[in-house]
């Protein structure tokens, strides 16, 4: 990256991320709360971008790693009195860590569409337990609680407000991209791209292929964890329907619109199908799946780089 | 104590399920060996033959032409869908197919839902007999569903063995290019396998539907099975899928009996993931060398 890019690239970032702090100034309060959801699911996305723009592996399973993350968050909520934020963060993330470990040990061990489908299953099979434990996880209803308070144990702490939730997500999907960003231009995420283009080629130099994939599984699985740890917050309730691998469908969804193998298209993407999901679903009430399903096949067969595609190359340097 | 009469109830439940599932499943992977197309929109295309069984059988009253036409009226709609979402995607990756038919099914099945409402319909069985099993009434129709999608697998097999088209899927199956080299018109026989599939589909949806309720999310259940059945028998296999089917469905029959049944498709769950850790290339090949 040249001097020049550089001092473009930063602030294009900055103007994005300074419009995204002012936004609550700016919006009614439905579209600012519209507007953290689109963050929160934009960090779904942008996690299995890891895998499917990077690595080149499509996960249909996310919905197990978003899900552990809501229902570890709400376990922490509801077992601790009074609820504490940073507890329910780490609760949400171990859960979705360990759930992450089993997947990738087993998924990686398959090629594309033999993972996409091991995955699903995966999701599948922890959807089926959530669902039919009701004692612990509430069955079909879910569970219900109240949103813990912003701040710091023993210091201090404040009721979340919409604005201090809208930045409170802000700056987790920041900070979460900045890592994420890193990451994948770090040497590890150049050995995930060599995958991508070629695994035969990246085994023969050497590198374990498969130790590489699990990490990335879990890296993955624990970032869309930490955006259901989010949702959970957000919504005070978890219900199993988002363990559903419909869930994990959107997500790919997501990425495709966005585009993949950038990070910020996958948010972009969220952004886009919920404001279509919004117009439509005004529109047609609950059938707006309908005309949205119909631009996403007419993407993927016109405009497989999605929105963002043509600055791939650009964001990536 | 081991409840023989629950076994043998379960085990003649686990057959016929597992014939459906079997028929299900032989379309799946008929259109997965000859394209790569992992179809998400199998279930829907179930559902979506269950529900102009529905239609036709309230116009015409008779079952068997319900039958019948439904499955045309699927296979025609399977075509147009080849035609147009499946042909232009032909040579890219294949999971872009998957991205496709995942956004199918979720238009398909809306699309239901719009025009058939959230309530389930009923599909009247044919005839009505029953038989004593054990301190059950067993519906005769139940048996004949078993018999009818083996008779349909049957002639499928057949068809792709002796008949010239079977023998044309059977060789773009092999060799996609060297088929187009040979004379074989690789485009069509990709869309008439895709038909066929989709007419499989929607054969059992209409054999499936006096059973249980026909609804908008029928499918899903169903495509899930069916994926479980064909990665288990090995992708691309008939017989295998055959022999997965009903194994599958006898494990999950039997496992019903100590816990509930949507517990007991955890069951499959697991023989899926052993299968694809220990045999990946499906349970009743052998594991190439």
């Amino acid at each position: 990256m040249s001097k020049r890019d550089r001092t473009i690239y930063w602030t294009g970032f900055g103007v994005v991320l300074a419009l995204l702090i002012l936004a609550p100034f700016m919006l009614p309060e439905f579209w600012k709360r519209f507007l953290t959801e689109i963050l929160i699911w934009g960090l779904l996305a942008m996690s299995s971008d890891v895998l499917i723009g990077y690595t080149g592996m499509v996960s249909f399973g996310h919905s197990a790693f978003f899900g552990l993350g809501m229902y570890g968050a709400a376990a922490a909520i509801l077992i601790v009195s009074p609820p504490q934020l940073v507890l329910a963060v780490i609760f949400g993330l171990v859960a979705a860590a360990a759930v992450s470990v089993f997947v990738a040990y087993f998924s990686t061990r398959l090629r594309e569409i033999y993972f996409a489908i091991t995955t699903l299953i995966f999701s599948q099979i922890f959807y089926v337990i959530i669902f039919t434990w009701t004692e612990l996880t509430g069955g079909e209803n879910g569970l219900t609680f109240k949103r813990p308070e912003l701040g710091i144990p023993g210091l201090w702490s404040t009721p979340f407000t919409t604005e201090t939730l809208h930045w409170f997500v802000l700056a987790v999907v920041t900070a979460s991209y900045l890592i994420l960003r890193r990451i994948t231009q770090s040497p590890f995420g150049m050995v995930l791209q060599s995958i991508r283009e070629n695994e035969a080629r990246t085994r023969a130099i050497g590198y374990p292929v498969e130790r590489y994939k699990i990490v990335a599984v879990m890296l993955s699985g624990l970032f869309a964890g930490l955006a259901g740890v989010l949702y959970a917050v957000q919504n005070r309730f978890v219900a199993p329907d988002f363990v559903f691998f419909l869930v994990s469908g959107e997500a790919v969804i997501f990425n495709l619109m966005g585009g993949i193998g950038t990070l910020v298209g996958p948010i972009l993407g969220a952004g886009a199908f919920l404001l279509l999901r919004e117009v439509f679903s005004r529109l047609l009430t609950e059938h707006y799946l309908i005309p949205v399903g119909i631009i996403f096949i007419a993407m993927v067969i016109f405009l497989p780089q999605g929105m963002l595609g043509f600055m791939r190359r650009w964001l990536n340097r | 104590m081991i409840p023989w009469d629950l076994i043998v109830i379960q085990t003649v439940n686990g057959i016929v399920t597992g014939m459906i599932l079997a028929l299900v499943a032989s379309g799946l992977t008929l259109i997965f060996g000859i394209m790569d197309v992992v179809n998400f929109a199998h279930g829907e295309l179930f559902m979506l033959g269950a529900y102009m069984g529905v239609i036709v059988l309230a116009a015409t009253g008779n079952f068997w032409l319900a039958l019948v036409l439904s499955v045309l009226i699927v296979a025609l709609l399977g075509a147009a869908l080849q035609i147009v979402t499946l042909r232009p995607l032909l040579g890219r990756d294949p999971l872009m197919t998957i991205l496709v038919t995942f956004g199918i099914s979720l238009v398909l099945q809306n699309y239901a839902l719009w025009q058939f409402g959230p309530v389930a319909r009923k599909i009247q069985e044919p005839f009505s007999g029953r038989f004593q099993l054990f301190y059950l009434e067993y519906p005769y129709y139940r048996l004949l569903i078993a018999a009818l999608s083996a008779a349909i697998i049957g002639g499928f097999w057949l068809f792709l063995k002796y008949g010239k088209f079977g023998i044309w899927i059977r060789a773009t199956t092999q060799d996609r290019l060297m088929a187009q080299a040979m004379g074989i018109p690789v485009p069509l026989v990709l869309t008439v396998s895709f038909a066929i599939g989709a007419g499989m589909a929607a054969a059992s949806g209409v054999l499936f539907g006096p059973l249980v309720g026909v609804n908008h999310i029928m499918g899903l259940d169903w495509v899930l099975k069916a994926f479980i059945v064909v990665v288990v028998g090995g992708m691309g296999n008939l017989g295998g899928s055959v022999l997965a089917a009903i194994f599958i469905s006898l494990l999950e029959a039997y496992a019903s009996i100590w816990v509930s049944p949507a517990q007991a498709v955890i069951a499959s769950f697991i023989v899926l993931i052993l299968t694809l850790l220990f045999r990946p290339t499906g349970l009743f090949v052998p594991t190439p060398k």
